[in-house]
């Protein structure tokens, strides 16, 4: 097998499929010597058979020789080089690759090998929960040799799909079972500069900072990680994900929110550039609710009279602001304004 | 406002098992949850007695395997995936006692972890999916005892992050297919005072973008099947009028194909059953006329659930 685009995904035409195969010149199991010995198994499609399936002669055929060889348990080389035969054909399979493995540990088989195999039926299956599974099972055998290879792998799938789930849980696997931390924060940054909306990039940055061992933690990494979230907030202050990741920071430690200048300065740059800026006027309706006194300059950004203008009143005046820029989650604004502390009702 | 074809989709689902091409062949492997999403999807309409239980049931058994788990299809190795699908079906035709309960029990005991989480079978991926999927499916057994509940809860708690959401393991990006699972394990564990309720029902009414479909992640596509992941969770947790329910009603409609039946991700794309049955649990959820309410924690209908837990000659719920 030469092509690495080859298998079929659920999205895959049949058609497509053959012509890509064309090349190769596909060779019936039925007419190679090494498998003389060995009788196909048809599907047992149970006792009320439904209608036939139209399997294509190619893929019925693969099929029921590899039945034939996981009825047997034949772990052999051929058996290894049919599992791939079958992977190609419907990498989503995973009866086959738990086969697989019983083989490849059985045949001692080099795991090397095996990595570059996996990469090149991925490359158009980035999605297939087995093929990662089947990489973290080859990637733990292998141990620390494998970690620049893993890293680099996932590099290389983000560079087709950043948000790719599965390569980011391996990455993280990656990082915290092989290591290489080290250069993980530059990385992330890499990914936001290049799209300053990955959401999945800036858990990563999470990730990093609240576990890596060459890093202070969340609340030693603070300070820094505000300034990032105020320039990322200064790209679109309609970009929700740093400003979770800023809410983050400082997750279990309100006292700390309210004395952030850093945090107030953010609301406030950003009020000063759009009133109608949610994301702005949520976080800073969190603090008038945990008892932040706003300053005047904040007051006047939103237009309101500096004189009479209570944490309270100033609350109640955001969240009806807020249902009507955020007409569809008005319910949710309401509720926010139901919160809001009256203190005369103390 | 348009209206749900049912009479389309019952007869979309019905033909599902005489269709067999490429798609057919390449899900083979599943076919246990795709029988169980188009069962399920009949019965919230109203329709299951059209589908051949008895073949059904006799086919299921025979994906049984030794160790107690079911497989995908005849064929194929167990998982804990099919597991949950095999019992959920057998729940949906209150055959629950044809099986060897303490059988699958067993077979789910063993997946669990010392640190509380699950594998999905013998290979060991470990996924917050599989966690939902033991405690869901040993609820509905009434087995729960035979896992560490306090430590599954713990393990599931663990995943939760700093945007109120949660992923497949510590760490792992908050996502709403696995908040659902997360979310549902934690319902039926006993441990929903892990939430951040008010975090975490932001975080997925903020999902809802302007066609009023819902998206998985910030900065994704609306897709329909979030109209079950996200909204069956903002029930969960007592959120869900804080969605515009009528827009998202609309989008789900709007994705039906309405001259063959079935609905897709989004408008205009092909049908297939996993988004079918995800728009209809969606509108039962929603509070749909003409169909069963479901409940948001087991994915199954609502009387299906009360047979199970409290009928008066049945024992008392474990959840």
């Amino acid at each position: 097998m030469s092509s690495s685009e080859s298998d079929a995904s659920l999205e895959g035409e049949e058609d497509e499929f053959e012509e890509e195969h064309e090349a190769e010149k596909w060779v019936p199991l039925s007419e190679r010597a090494e498998w003389a010995d060995v009788r196909p198994l048809p599907q047992d499609d149970g006792p009320h058979p439904v209608v036939p399936i139209l399997y294509t002669p190619r893929f019925r055929q693969t099929m029921d020789y590899f039945r034939a060889i996981l009825a047997l348990d034949e772990r052999s080389p051929r058996s290894l080089l049919l599992t791939q035969e079958v992977i190609m054909l419907n990498a989503g399979n995973y009866t086959v690759w738990h086969f697989r493995r019983l083989v490849l540990q059985d045949l001692s088989s080099d795991l090397l090998e095996e990595l570059k195999f996996i990469e090149r039926i991925a490359e158009s299956n980035y999605k297939n929960y087995q093929i990662w599974h089947h990489r973290r099972w080859t990637a733990e055998k292998l141990g620390s040799a494998a970690m620049i290879s893993e890293l680099h792998f996932t590099e290389k799938v983000f560079s087709k799909d950043a948000k790719n789930y599965h390569a980011w849980s391996h990455r993280q696997w990656v990082l915290r079972t092989l290591g290489g931390w080290e250069g993980e924060l530059d990385f992330c940054d890499k990914l936001l500069q290049q799209d300053i909306y990955n959401n999945s990039a800036w858990n990563q940055r999470f990730f990093v900072i609240k576990n890596s061992p060459y890093l202070g933690g969340v609340q030693g990494m603070r300070e820094m990680e505000i300034k990032y979230c105020k320039d990322a907030i200064a790209v679109d202050s309609a970009n929700e994900s740093p400003w979770r990741y800023l809410k983050g920071l400082f997750k279990g430690d309100n006292e700390a929110l309210v004395r952030s200048g850093a945090v107030a300065d953010i609301i406030l740059q950003e009020l000063q550039k759009s009133k109608e800026c949610i994301f702005a006027l949520d976080l800073l309706l969190d603090l008038l609710n945990l008892g932040y006194e706003p300053p005047h300059d904040l007051i006047k950004s939103l237009g309101l009279d500096k004189d009479m203008c209570s944490a309270f009143k100033m609350a109640t005046f955001i969240c009806t602001c807020l249902k009507k820029i955020d007409a569809m989650r008005v319910l949710y604004w309401d509720w926010r304004l139901a919160a809001v502390v009256n203190p005369s009702d103390g | 406002m348009g209206e749900l074809s049912i009479a389309k989709h019952v007869d979309y689902i019905k033909s599902l098992d005489k269709k067999k091409d490429l798609e057919t062949v390449l899900t083979e492997h599943l076919r246990m949850s795709g029988a169980y999403w188009g069962l399920t999807s009949m019965d919230m309409m109203g329709h299951l007695e059209e589908m051949d239980k008895e073949a059904i049931v006799s086919w299921l058994l025979r994906c049984q395997h030794e160790s107690g788990g079911f497989s995908g299809n005849i064929d194929h190795d167990p998982h804990v995936l099919y597991t949950l699908s095999a019992v959920q079906i057998l729940a949906l035709y209150d055959e629950l006692d044809v099986i060897n309960k303490d059988k699958v029990a067993a077979y789910i005991s063993q997946l669990q972890q010392e640190d509380g989480s699950f594998a999905g079978d013998e290979w060991g991926e470990i996924d917050t999916r599989f966690s939902y999927c033991a405690i869901c499916c040993l609820s509905l057994l009434k087995r729960l005892e035979k896992i560490n509940l306090t430590k599954a809860v713990e393990f599931v708690a663990a995943c939760k992050n700093f945007d109120g959401g949660f992923g497949c393991t510590p760490g792992g990006e908050s996502h709403a297919g696995q908040i659902f699972c997360c979310v549902g394990a934690l319902a039926i564990g006993g441990g929903l005072h892990h939430v951040d309720k008010d975090l975490l029902g932001w975080w997925l009414c903020e999902r809802q973008v302007k066609s009023g479909g819902l998206n998985g992640r910030p900065e994704k596509l609306p897709d329909v099947c979030y109209s079950w992941w996200v909204l069956s969770s903002l029930v969960m947790i007592d959120r869900a009028h804080w969605i515009n329910k009528d827009k998202l009603k609309q989008f789900i409609l709007d994705c039906q194909d309405k001259e063959h039946g079935g609905i897709s991700d989004r408008p205009d794309d092909a049908v297939d059953v996993f988004h079918t049955y995800f728009g209809i649990a969606g509108l039962s959820l929603l509070e749909y006329e003409g169909l069963k309410p479901i409940d948001p924690a087991y994915a199954l209908p609502v009387d299906v659930v009360d047979r199970i837990f409290y009928s008066c000659e049945k024992k008392q719920p474990s959840h």
